[in-house]
């Protein structure tokens, strides 16, 4: 049982369905973080966003939003936003487009 | 039950070979990242289950054991919502059956010695277990003894509720349910540093919660052991003024600094202060604490006079002993021992070790967060928020400018963010599949 669901996940990854085994592990390990709120791999189970299939280019433009305070609204992000560079910004969200 | 077929004992004679592996670590132990290094994991809260979930991800060929004396997790972030009536003791309990499908081995005991000589851990059972690397997330031990008369008699009808059980939280609820209207909750907050820091002032906003609708002639007196509110100071003493007329003749609220408790009396039902003996109706006594047991048993607890455990920020081993890595409300680091933080570093050692077992040396300039919310009991709550970039000056993790705050307001959003946030981390840490049908509310 637990053999065949390692696998599975593994086989997951290979086929780049949840961009496991083969991500830059520091942009997976970045996305991770987000993952107690935002819910594992970006799927959220409640009324925070979620992540996982998000437009690359979207991500982006909200996360220099909550770093700029021009996102009206925004709560714990404007902290997150100024945590992370611009490069780390593209990483995560390629990270997240690619989850399905 | 369930994990009985998954007791069985990996190591013995099939772990020898592995164990030769480790010796003196060092990246080029695994260079060639073929190895199935044992990893043992103590403890299967925010930290260490996070901890098994993410280096199976990463790192597969990793043979991992958990060791965890219970048979179901109990969160401790939402238990203020069980004392407010918000929440079930069941609503806070989450099952482990996923997670344990993730790892290999999974032993329900309890831990009773570690030798760091011959990495090995030995439990209650009899069991010994042999590691390459040891994952030690136990948590916190509570010191009754620096309270006076805090005995195990004393222990029967004064909680602490600092660790969320049935026996604990179930029972502080209880207590407080036969509280009379008029009576008084008489409350501690022990001395920085201390597991959850907004946790006992979200605790008496909670309770306020229940008693302003229950029993609203009843006091809520906070002994508190710091020289003010340790944590979200402006935001909880907004809610109080707003909720429980804190600051006015009529204030439910009865806040006390520099008032550590120095002794009990549970006969009396009084507690005393330096100043003080305080009389409560129902008394809540969170004692001092240090870095869990499994920590003084592997001799890594270095730091703050032998209380804590020092790690370097970017594997999170221990300073002292090599091949234990400390995860959570044990380590000594300036991140607050919160739920988030030690889901998140949890994730921070998976991703150090697998890139060790891989070869490769880990991430000089790590970076990770927290997010805390603290909810009102009234339908709000607010954060704080922090990201920990690794400064090589300070060798240690910091924020940079503006990536630290709280928030400006209680508010509903956040209120629903917090529940989110509760059922994100539970998923996040226990594997829970997408279908899991979560019944907590915030």
């Amino acid at each position: 049982m637990k053999k065949s669901l390692a696998v599975a996940l593994l086989l997951a990854g290979m086929a780049g369905a949840v961009a496991t085994a083969h991500a830059d592990p520091r942009a997976r390990f970045m996305a991770a973080n987000c993952s107690y709120c935002h819910g594992p791999e970006g799927k959220s189970r409640g009324a925070i966003p979620s992540l996982a299939g998000m437009d690359q280019k979207y991500f982006v433009e909200q996360m220099k939003a909550f770093r700029d305070g021009t996102r009206p609204g925004a709560t714990v992000m404007g902290k997150h936003a100024n945590g992370y560079n611009e490069t780390e910004y593209a990483a995560m969200a390629k990270y997240f487009a690619a989850i399905k | 039950m369930t994990i009985d077929r998954r007791e069985f004992l990996k190591v013995s004679a099939g772990a020898a070979g592995a164990v030769a592996v480790s010796g003196l670590a060092g990246c080029a132990t695994y260079a060639s990242g073929n190895a199935s290094p044992n990893v043992v994991v103590v403890g299967a809260g925010f930290g260490g289950s996070t901890f098994a979930k993410y280096l199976k991800a990463w790192y597969p060929k990793a043979n991992v054991t958990v060791i965890e004396p219970n048979d179901h997790f109990t969160s401790c972030p939402f238990s203020n919502t069980v004392l407010a009536g918000i929440n079930q003791m069941a609503d806070i309990e989450l099952p482990y059956v996923h997670i344990q499908k993730l790892v290999d081995t999974w032993v329900k005991d309890k831990v009773t010695a570690i030798d760091s000589a011959k990495q090995t851990v030995t439990t209650a059972g009899g069991k010994t277990i042999a590691y390459d690397k040891l994952v030690l997330a136990g948590g916190v031990e509570l010191l009754f003894d620096a309270v006076k008369g805090y005995d195990a008699e004393a222990q029967k009808t004064i909680k602490h509720a600092w660790k969320a059980g049935r026996d604990q939280t179930g029972a502080l609820r209880a207590q407080l349910e036969a509280m009379p209207d008029g009576g008084a909750f008489v409350m501690s907050v022990p001395m920085a540093p201390y597991r959850c820091p907004p946790g006992p002032y979200e605790r008496a906003c909670m309770v306020g919660s229940y008693l302003k609708k229950a029993k609203p002639k009843s006091k809520i007196i906070i002994l508190d052991g710091n020289p003010d509110v340790a944590s979200k100071k402006g935001l909880f003493e907004a809610a109080w003024k707003k909720h429980f007329g804190y600051k006015t003749d009529n204030s439910m609220i009865d806040y006390r600094p520099n008032n550590q408790p120095k002794a009990v009396d549970a006969k009396k039902m009084v507690v005393s202060t330096e100043f003080d003996d305080v009389k409560g109706d129902v008394i809540n006594v969170v004692p001092p604490m240090r870095a869990a047991e499994i920590c003084g048993m592997a001799g890594v607890r270095d730091g703050s006079g032998g209380k804590w455990c020092t790690i370097d920020y970017r594997t999170f081993e221990s300073k002292v002993v090599k091949n234990v890595h400390i995860l959570g409300d044990s380590a000594l680091t300036n991140f607050p021992k919160s739920g988030s933080v030690a889901n998140n570093t949890g994730k921070m050692c998976a991703y150090a070790m697998s890139e060790i077992f891989n070869g490769r040396t880990p991430d000089p300039a790590p970076v990770v967060t927290n997010t805390c919310y603290s909810g009102t009991g009234m339908g709000t709550a607010f954060h704080v928020a922090t990201v920990f970039r690794w400064d090589e000056a300070k060798q240690s993790l910091v924020p940079p400018k503006n990536a630290n705050g709280v928030s400006k307001e209680e508010s509903e959003l956040e209120g629903a963010y917090m529940e989110s946030w509760a059922k994100n981390v539970w998923a996040d840490t226990l594997a829970l599949p997408e279908s899991y049908n979560f019944t907590a509310k915030g």
